[in-house]
């Protein structure tokens, strides 16, 4: 970690461009090559999860913040999106039980202003649950910030007004570019590399690794972490929305802990405190959850038959989950002890 | 008067279930010092253990309660066994993780093997009466649910504070490294406390499908964060702090909504408010200790 924090920016930096050169090279070839539906919605999907991934990563990875509320943030964002996008004639449609809002029937505006909005609308949300909820460390602050998002979610079951209950609101305009997501993701990549190569990114993995040090060398860490929590439910929002743009249904369904579960997975296989590791893992993970929809299909290999397994698919994925953090430990112990029994003979010879 | 009554009997059997469950979560906090996310499908474990031991044994309710009770206790073991035991010495969020991933593989293992479709529990006639006294009605079950609760609380305070299993799971509790070095096989209690919180959480699932009769692959998860909020509220790790705060949710859910009927919508956000103002008030909880971190 020392001699990490030795080099300067400028050799950071000159890391870090090489590999968002190759993502921006990825993007451009990839609006060039005709894929279908499926696969593009797969690959606009793999980007919007860089983004949430990296969110998490910012305030889990390099914050040592455990927060589990993400999903109540990106709710918050994707049905912000989906208020402001709709044409009012489908919000008319759609509000059966009771009509929305006079004031929100006819705001209809474009995506791109929507998306900021939806980011805003979430980071100040972060911000006011931030100030209670960072008072809490480790396996606290992960319920409080699980139950702020369970909070967030009763909220938008019970707004009908607004979010049309447990119903959910269909017919947002969908957008299908490589443009959009993609360079969300891009632009939430060179907003991290800015960060974690700047002073206050510094601050944050010092505040990660021992919060009393860091608090001792004169960084205020509860104001940094703070604005490093807010920034990540802002990325979060923006996802949100994202997603609600991909897909064009919003409910409150969507929003399950599992979202979280999603972009953590995400953000362990990649390495936590990571960039480059959360983008592949965020692509390899999404893309492998849906080759691996086939799981769930009926099955005819060789001998083996059966008929559809609902479920088994995320047996698959939690069970690699949980068979990767243990193997990682024991093979981690298995390194470390001759290293230190040899340092403690040494010292003992001496 | 009576109505007050009717939701007092109503709290108290939802609060003592939410206590026997809370109990596993502040007994493996007290020791392990990790929230055991999958606490909560070990719940809904139990209760799916005696829906096709009555399906498939002819064995009296009775004797399938108490086999599936004591299986999903060995269930517990294993799981800490596997899941937990490799990470003892890993930074906290890596066992958070794999507590996390226990319970969707539980969850989803529950879909595959179980069917995601809700299944009807066979409440044994014994249990399944109405009662009237006056104007007050209640289910008999809702009377047997404190009973029991309160015959295990008595077994439980007499193994924690009687036996040697107990003193030692204090110590560990007290000071992890300090116990371990006196000698006390730390495998064997924390075997031993997973088993009795997940025996505890298993007679939880079975009690609560007789009250509410209807098996789902994720049953568990409201009744699992509920119940570890309780333990928050009480003070994690304390034992009187679990039962104290699951009686207080469970008390306060219903008369809320009892007397609030408007606010019925809004029942799975309390909980969690309740649970933010505590932590933002005290965040040690009601009984918990104040252990100041040393530099």
């Amino acid at each position: 970690m020392s001699f990490k924090l030795l080099k300067t920016n400028k050799q950071q930096v000159g890391k870090h461009l090489i590999g968002i050169a190759i993502f921006a090279l990825l993007l451009i070839v990839v609006n060039f090559i005709p894929f279908d539906d499926y696969y593009r919605k797969i690959m606009n999907l793999s980007f919007i999860y860089v983004t949430l991934g990296l969110s998490l990563n910012l305030i889990n990875g390099y914050t040592g913040l455990f927060s589990l509320g993400h999903y109540g943030f990106m709710a918050i964002g994707a049905y912000v999106v989906a208020v402001l996008t709709m044409s009012s004639e489908s919000k008319e449609a759609i509000f059966m039980i009771v009509p929305c809002y006079d004031w929100l029937k006819n705001i209809q505006m474009h995506y791109l202003p929507a998306l900021l909005l939806a980011g805003l609308v979430s980071a100040l949300l972060g911000f006011l649950i931030s100030l209670p909820v960072l008072r809490l460390n480790d396996d606290y602050l992960a319920i409080a910030s699980m139950g702020f998002a369970e909070i967030i979610l009763v909220l938008i079951r019970t707004q009908f007004r607004i979010t049309n209950g447990a119903l959910g609101l269909k017919g947002i305009p969908r957008i299908d570019s490589f443009w959009l997501y993609g360079g969300m993701a891009l632009l939430m990549i060179i907003f991290m590399v800015l960060l974690t190569t700047s002073r206050r990114g510094a601050a944050l993995e010092a505040i990660r690794e021992d919060e009393i040090a860091a608090s001792a060398v004169g960084i205020n860490a509860f104001s940094h972490k703070v604005v490093s929590f807010t920034i990540g439910s802002f990325w979060a929002g923006v996802g949100g929305g994202l997603m609600a743009t991909l897909i064009g249904t919003v409910n409150p369904m969507q929003f399950t802990f599992q979202l979280t579960f999603n972009i953590l997975l995400i953000v362990v296989l990649g390495g936590m405190g990571h960039i480059w590791g959360t983008v592949v893992s965020a692509i390899l993970v999404t893309s492998a959850m849906e080759i691996m929809r086939f799981l769930d299909e009926p099955m005819h290999f060789l001998f083996i038959h059966s008929d559809g397994l609902p479920g088994l698919r995320m047996v698959v994925l939690s069970a690699l989950l949980m068979i990767y953090v243990i193997i990682r430990a024991t093979n981690k112990k298995r390194k470390n002890k001759p290293a230190l029994s040899k340092k403690k003979m040494e010292a003992d010879h001496a | 008067m009576s109505f007050f009554i009717q939701h007092l009997i109503n709290g108290l059997s939802l609060g003592s279930l939410y206590a026997l469950i809370a109990i596993g979560y502040t007994m493996v906090y007290g020791i392990l010092r990790l929230i055991n996310f999958a606490h909560g499908d070990i719940f809904m474990l139990g209760a799916y253990l005696v829906y096709y031991g009555m399906l498939w044994t002819p064995l009296p309710w009775w004797l399938v309660f108490i086999v599936a009770a004591l299986l999903t206790g060995l269930f517990g073991i294993l799981l800490e066994r596997f899941a937990y035991a490799p990470l003892r010495n890993e930074p906290r969020i890596t066992v958070l993780i794999s507590a996390i991933g226990a319970s969707f593989l539980m969850e989803n293992l529950a879909i595959l093997l179980f069917g995601g479709r809700p299944r009807p529990f066979s409440v044994p006639a014994l249990l399944d009466h109405s009662v009237k006294v006056g104007a007050i009605s209640f289910n008999v079950i809702q009377i047997v649910i404190p009973v029991v609760t309160a015959i295990l609380l008595a077994i439980l305070s007499f193994i924690i504070l009687k036996t040697k299993t107990g003193m030692a799971m204090r110590a560990l509790s007290t000071d992890y490294e300090a116990a371990s070095l006196m000698g006390i096989n730390i495998n064997r209690i924390i075997s031993m406390t997973f088993f009795i919180g997940s025996t505890l959480a298993a007679i939880g699932g079975i009690l609560y499908s007789c009250r509410y009769p209807q098996l789902m692959p994720l049953m568990g998860m409201m009744p699992g964060i509920k119940c570890f909020i309780a333990a928050v509220i009480g003070g994690i790790g304390n034992l009187t702090g679990a039962v104290v705060g699951g009686l207080i949710l469970g008390m306060s859910e219903i008369l809320i909504v009892g007397l609030l009927p408007s606010l019925n919508d809004y029942r799975d956000g309390f909980a969690f408010v309740i649970l933010i103002l505590i932590l933002i008030i005290k965040p040690t909880g009601l009984f918990g200790s104040n252990v100041k971190e040393k530099v």
